[in-house]
């Protein structure tokens, strides 16, 4: 694996492999001192083209837990708002020294392009409307660990609910999780559903009523507002009706089902009820096991041979 | 290059005419068809035998960049490439900076093509002032200088109403509008074909329907205003459904289709690669197929290339954000043989003959190759294999998306007004 641009560049064994060293991961991150020296001397940039704060502070706190230097480019404060091209940013960070580029842009494939321009690895933080892999890793690993069926989703149903069309945290997810095993069903209205959905192996359904008291996880995406300004919806209140996590429906949930969010949270928006008195929730433990799933990524793409590696302080 | 009283016979090559295919020597002077018969001599013999020799090629479709664009692309070098793809005559769009809706630029583009002298240039003008779909442009004025077709190319007239006074002028003063059909709201952003491969990659759909939506309206103005009307580089099934109706109900309607339309599908974008983006846009197999139906029945009258150089650094941007267009003059034949299984007659009529007579030009291009006809040649082969490479191209641009890629048949001598412009493949000037 030399970048990761999306999750359909791994194969099953590789993404249950991150998984597996998110565990070990897990376990440096509960320590007193949640630091290990594992890629110390390497450089990671993180060069964000789109702001997202909290993506962008979890590949870096990733980073240097693991010993990494980072590197911290952002599009607002930058030579992009000069006009530089997006080659020449990548080109003149390069040749600062970098091992892995963290990328975030607002143009699908914009990762992809990148490594025709730099021979460092490039891990795609979200692109568009394309493609987040380390999301969908981190939302396997929270799910597959709360089922304590570490391998598998089988004979899980997961319901994806909002606006997919334009999600690249929908396209990662339906990836990873039938991959897995699990099944998993749309819930969206017509104008947020992609025009195809051939080979996507899904089903999808009409509104959250239909489906929540039968699936095992809850998958709400966030709603942007601006998509209800764009004729795409006729109102919001007619999305909220059909679609929003109600308390109502939140109490129809199974007792053992789980409710993600990739945050931020709009809340009266897609979520209506308070998140923290769902007992299924794992809003946060996402978050968390974020971090974990970040170290797996960037010590598979730059930790080297395993054997030095483990004497650096991840013990596999 | 041989000068005017210098003859050159074209030997061994079958000559391809509407109405007949016969091998002879075909000896050209003084820039017209001198002699056509056996064991011809002249100043200039070439050994064609296993080539073919029809009229030039004429291009409906061609972005010469020049005025504005020039590091994309010149009316010289524009004509170069043309000259190389078999073209003797190309109509020039109208996108310049400034644009072609006013006589000043269109003299400026008519007279650079005479100067440079490789090809006959030939502008078009637009629909509507700066291709903005409000003002008509002063259509007396540039039907004066010569201009007979008319296109907003880039943008389609979205207006209905402003389309059918164009067309009721166009009626009245005997020129062809040609459209570029794409409902613009439908598009906004749109940077690929609707359908699977843009569901999966999570970029913007460009639907079939915009395309469609604009030929259904405009069959329905010319049914009401009789104008004649073009529909430019066709690219779904609908569309060509909607026109083979049309034409069965007698209406006034041509249509054309480029290479890349009929050889390319929207999965060579999954990489992602701004070189495979274009307006319209690539689309599926289907659509394909529908469009080789289109070019066997004749519901398709002409191939034209909608060359569309652009700068390198353009296209290294992201998908959403470069602009769309590829280069198309000098593969065009390679790829249209490559693509389809045509007759030599078939591929005059729809590369010479019949886009001769779409843009008005067919008095002196797209004749047949007879004595006494004006000297404006190309000679080709359907079997040469041939590998392209973009940085052997005339344009200024490299944005081909046939890089790499092997067609067959080829481009061997041009001649334009009784000079060799091209001779085995190389241009001379």
């Amino acid at each position: 694996m030399k970048h990761l641009l999306s999750t359909r560049d791994l194969s099953t064994e590789e993404i249950l492999s991150v998984l597996a060293m998110a565990d070990h991961m897990a376990e440096i991150n509960s320590r007193a001192v949640p630091k290990v020296p594992a890629l110390r001397g390497r450089t990671v940039a993180s060069v964000f083209f789109e702001d997202s704060t909290r993506t962008r502070l979890s590949f870096e706190t990733a980073a240097t837990r693991l010993s990494a230097e980072v590197m911290t480019f952002t599009a607002s404060s930058s030579s992009v708002n000069k006009g530089e091209s997006l080659r020449d940013t990548i080109e003149t960070l390069s040749a600062m020294g970098v091992d892995a580029f963290v990328v975030r842009h607002k143009s699908s494939g914009a990762p992809l392009q990148i490594t025709q321009w730099t021979d460092a690895a490039v891990i795609n933080a979200g692109d568009g409307w394309h493609q987040h892999p380390t999301q969908a890793l981190l939302d396997a690993y929270t799910i597959t660990r709360n089922f304590n069926e570490l391998n598998s989703m089988h004979g899980r149903t997961i319901a994806i609910v909002g606006d997919i069309k334009h999600s690249r945290v929908a396209r990662s997810d339906i990836d990873v999780f039938t991959r897995l095993g699990a099944k998993v069903v749309l819930v969206a209205p017509a104008a947020f559903l992609p025009t195809s959905l051939e080979g996507w192996g899904v089903t999808t359904a009409d509104s959250l009523d239909d489906v929540i008291d039968v699936v095992d996880v809850v998958y709400m995406l966030r709603i942007q507002r601006e998509r209800m300004d764009s004729a795409q919806m006729p109102s919001l209140r007619e999305y909220s009706s059909l679609f929003a996590l109600t308390p109502e429906r939140a109490a129809r949930m199974q007792s053992h089902a789980l409710l993600l969010h990739p945050g931020p949270i709009n809340r009266g928006v897609e979520m209506i009820v308070d998140p923290s008195v769902v007992p299924g929730s794992r809003i946060l433990q996402q978050v968390t096991n974020g971090i974990s799933i970040r170290m797996a990524v960037l010590f598979s793409l730059l930790g080297g041979d395993a054997t030095t590696t483990l004497s650096n302080g991840v013990e596999a | 290059m041989s000068t005017n009283n210098q003859s050159i016979v074209i030997r061994g090559a079958t000559v391809v005419n509407p109405d007949s295919m016969f091998v002879a020597d075909v000896r050209i002077a003084n820039g017209v068809i001198e002699a056509i018969g056996e064991s011809l001599a002249g100043d200039v013999v070439l050994e064609a035998s296993g080539c073919f020799i029809s009229s030039g090629f004429v291009d409906l479709h061609t972005h010469l960049r020049e005025p504005g664009k020039e590091e994309a692309e010149t009316i010289e070098s524009g004509s170069r490439a043309a000259v190389l793809g078999g073209f003797t005559a190309v109509v020039a769009m109208p996108n310049t900076d400034p644009a072609q809706d006013n006589v000043k630029t269109v003299q400026f583009v008519r007279e650079r093509g005479l100067a440079v002298g490789l090809c006959e240039v030939i502008p078009s003008g637009c629909i509507t002032v700066g291709r903005l779909g409000t003002k008509l442009v002063p259509y007396d004025q540039l039907a004066q200088e010569g201009v007979t077709l008319f296109t907003d190319d880039g943008t389609g007239v979205q207006d209905a109403l402003v389309m059918q006074r164009a067309l009721m002028v166009a009626k009245r003063l005997n020129l062809t509008l040609a459209q570029h059909c794409e409902v613009a709201s439908m598009t906004v952003g749109a940077v690929m074909h609707d359908g699977a491969c843009c569901s999966t990659m999570g970029v913007p759909g460009w639907p079939s329907a915009a395309e469609e939506e604009m030929v259904r309206r405009d069959i329905q103005l010319v049914r009401i205003t009789g104008a004649r009307e073009h529909f430019m580089h066709l690219s779904t099934q609908g569309s060509v459904e909607l026109v083979r109706a049309a034409k069965a109900e007698g209406l006034p309607i041509t249509a054309e289709v480029t290479p890349h339309h009929i050889s390319l599908t929207d999965e060579l974008l999954t990489g992602f690669d701004p070189i495979f983006k274009v307006n319209p846009p690539l689309r599926t197999m289907a659509d394909i197929s529908a469009l080789h139906e289109g070019l066997a029945d004749g519901t398709i009258d002409a191939i034209a290339t909608d060359h569309a150089p652009h700068a390198g650094h353009t296209k290294e941007q992201t998908l959403d954000t470069a602009p769309p267009g590829m280069l198309g003059l000098e593969t065009a034949l390679g790829v249209v043989n490559t693509a389809v299984t045509l007759s030599p007659q078939k591929i005059a009529a729809l590369m010479s003959w019949n886009p001769a007579v779409i843009a008005n030009i067919s008095d002196h291009q797209g004749r047949p190759v007879a004595v006494g006809e004006p000297a404006h040649i190309a000679v080709w082969d359907t079997t040469t294999v041939w590998s392209v490479s973009r940085d052997e191209l005339a344009s200024r641009s490299t944005n081909t998306p046939y890089h790499g890629m092997e067609l067959r048949g080829r481009v061997r001598h041009t001649i334009y007004n009784g000079q060799l412009v091209v001779q085995e493949g190389k241009a001379l000037a």
